[in-house]
């Protein structure tokens, strides 16, 4: 545990669906710059605490804090100009505009130019040229001209990275960045993404359930379960908790855990 | 997937501007021919055409406001008659009790309780989406009308008030009321509706006109991008509601009277057919759709008393068959007929 200060700090933060804690006085942590894995089964609230987080859902109680300063009353408008940024389990996007046009929203809206009503869009080439860089940076520049709603499940995934990060985030939560896509292209897409937001300096919540993912390209794992933090710690830290492995995720029918799998492979 | 992340294409990517050169080019093709045409209307048709022509293209002003909230941000209203109706009954109160007869003040005047309305209208109606938006402003259009009906002391009642032949940049309307209104009125709402189709055309090509399309998409999305979805709607809203109001200006003078028939929730649903039968995915089919079903009902009521039903039998084939529209329909054939050349070639 470092006692520098977090980028992002959450104090005994809770939510409540009807009888359901879905988060229960979480006190969740990310520092500056680093790559988090948020980890555990379905319903252990992970993606409720990204929602609290992003202002998709508003707090029971509790208190978060951005930066040193406390959000927890913020619009998500607020929270996107403070450089909270996010993606979405289940992809969302603009599917009657293009891929560039997807992007380039991002950029209007980044720099405040989305209340000019009298510019003819098109004739902005700063915003163009950056959201074609954008998306060549996600290996996504064939599709530009596409409808975002017309290319492949990989490419809306990573389509829907490259939106967020055309905000310039500080921090950028992607929900499960590779559910949905087959095997064989979770790698490539998630080389793609942590490679282009390290460089950018970004710092990563990364919810997924892959453990190969999550072993290979985080720096800390959390643990969720049942509404709290179960474990907090770095991947072999994770690897050797037994309340993780046996627990939470289970063992393979060989006996041998998904957590020591990942670990060994 | 295998090229590497930061790998720059050989060649530099098409980007929007020469796309936008290609489509002025395309879109000039179209334009030039129409305006001759609207230009020579009243020398090449008769008088009746020219003010059906006209009724027209003051529909179209009206349609392309409403398509503004339908095509572009997917709010489909039932109330647009709120808005034509306070911008036709905003000129015969100027008429009646500030003795104005400018046509100018009378569009100003029009755009100021338009744009009041609409903000207090949009304040309640864009919280909600989908049907709930829908019979909001539904409801307080018929608010709206029966205020128009009840307090006939102020508003004439179910007789209306007059709206007489208005100046035109200070000139008078001279003795002839057809010929003022097959010619310089004619050419007066032609003008008004070059400016306020270009200024329509540069709104839904803006960041913000793409912002409001980003919201008609995914809600969740543009909201997570930074876009203000309420406020976003609520200008889309006044923008809309003013040139709806604009377009009930102008066919005051047009028709002679202001009466409770044009605030009433039957003549929303006229804004909303013009607007389908003409394609709302496309920036002209509304226009395309005024005209066409001004002229429908011109003729059907010519034709006979029960053209509601035949307008009706009209909604229900497009319906049907056109879904998207004309210029829907139009578009889908020339793919096909440039895929099949292309296939030739």
């Amino acid at each position: 545990m470092t006692t520098m200060q977090p980028l992002l700090a959450t104090q005994k933060l809770c939510k409540s669906f009807g009888d359901n804690r879905a988060v229960n006085a979480v006190d969740f942590r990310v520092n500056a710059g680093e790559v988090l894995a948020l980890i555990g089964s379905n319903g252990a609230g992970k993606t409720s605490l990204v929602n609290l987080v992003s202002g998709l859902y508003r707090p029971d109680s509790g208190r978060i804090l951005f930066d040193g300063r406390d959000v927890t009353d913020q619009t998500p408008f607020d929270r996107i100009k403070d450089g909270i940024a996010r993606s979405f389990q289940i992809v969302n996007l603009f599917d009657q505009l293009t891929c560039a046009e997807n992007t380039a929203l991002a950029i209007f809206s980044r720099d405040g130019k989305t209340r000019r009503l009298t510019n003819l869009a098109s004739r902005d080439h700063a915003v163009w040229d950056e959201a074609h860089d954008v998306l060549r940076r996600f290996n996504l520049d064939h599709t530009a001209a596409m409808r975002a709603g017309a290319i492949s499940h990989g490419e809306r995934k990573l389509l829907d990275v490259a939106v967020a990060y055309a905000l310039r985030p500080k921090l950028l939560f992607l929900d499960e960045p590779t559910s949905g896509v087959s095997t064989r292209e979770k790698a490539p897409i998630m080389d793609i993404v942590s490679s282009i937001v390290r460089a950018g300096g970004i710092t990563i919540v990364i919810i997924e359930h892959d453990m190969d993912i999550v072993f290979r390209y985080s720096e800390r794992i959390v643990v969720m379960h049942q509404g709290t933090i179960l474990a907090d710690g770095s991947p072999d830290e994770i690897r050797a908790n037994d309340a993780v492995t046996t627990t939470l995720i289970g063992t393979h029918p060989g006996g041998e855990s998904a957590v020591a799998g990942a670990a060994n492979a | 997937m295998n090229t590497p992340p930061f790998a720059v294409p050989s060649t530099p990517l098409p980007v929007a501007p020469s796309a936008d050169v290609h489509s002025t080019r395309k879109i000039l093709a179209w334009i030039v021919p129409v305006a001759i045409f609207l230009l020579a209307a009243p020398y090449v048709i008769d008088p009746f055409q020219t003010l059906t022509l006209t009724y027209g293209l003051v529909a179209a002003i009206g349609a392309l406001g409403f398509n503004l909230l339908l095509g572009y941000t997917g709010l489909l209203s039932f109330g647009h008659s709120a808005f034509f109706g306070t911008g036709a009954y905003t000129v015969a109160f100027m008429v009646k009790y500030l003795k104005v007869l400018s046509m100018e003040l009378f569009l100003a005047g029009s755009a100021l309780t338009s744009a009041l309305l609409s903000v207090l209208f949009g304040f309640v109606c864009v919280r909600y989406t989908r049907i709930f938006f829908g019979i909001l402003t539904l409801a307080l259009s018929q608010v709206l009308w029966s205020l128009a009906f009840k307090f006939f002391w102020v508003t004439g009642g179910t007789d209306g008030l007059r709206a007489p032949t208005p100046t035109l940049l200070g000139m008078p309307p001279g003795n002839d009321k057809m010929d003022f209104l097959a010619y310089r009125y004619y050419y007066y709402v032609l003008g008004a509706f070059a400016i306020c189709t270009w200024l329509m055309w540069l709104i839904v090509n803006s960041p913000f006109g793409k912002a409001l399309q980003a919201i008609r998409d995914n809600e969740t999305r543009a909201e997570f991008i930074g876009i203000r979805i309420r406020r976003y709607r609520l200008i889309a809203f006044v923008i809309s509601g003013v040139f709806t109001g604009i377009a009930g200006a102008l066919w005051a003078p047009l028709n002679g009277l202001a009466s409770p028939d044009i605030l009433v929730w039957t003549f929303s649903g006229e804004i909303v057919f013009m607007t389908v039968l003409g394609g709302f995915r496309t920036f002209v089919g509304p226009i395309i759709g005024a005209i066409v079903f001004t002229y429908l009902k011109t003729y059907a009521i010519g034709f006979t008393v029960y053209w509601q039903l035949l307008l009706g039998t009209v909604l229900v084939v497009l319906v049907l068959v056109l879904p998207t529209g004309i210029m829907g329909a139009f578009e889908t054939l020339a793919a096909k007929w440039r895929h099949s050349r292309s296939k030739v070639a």
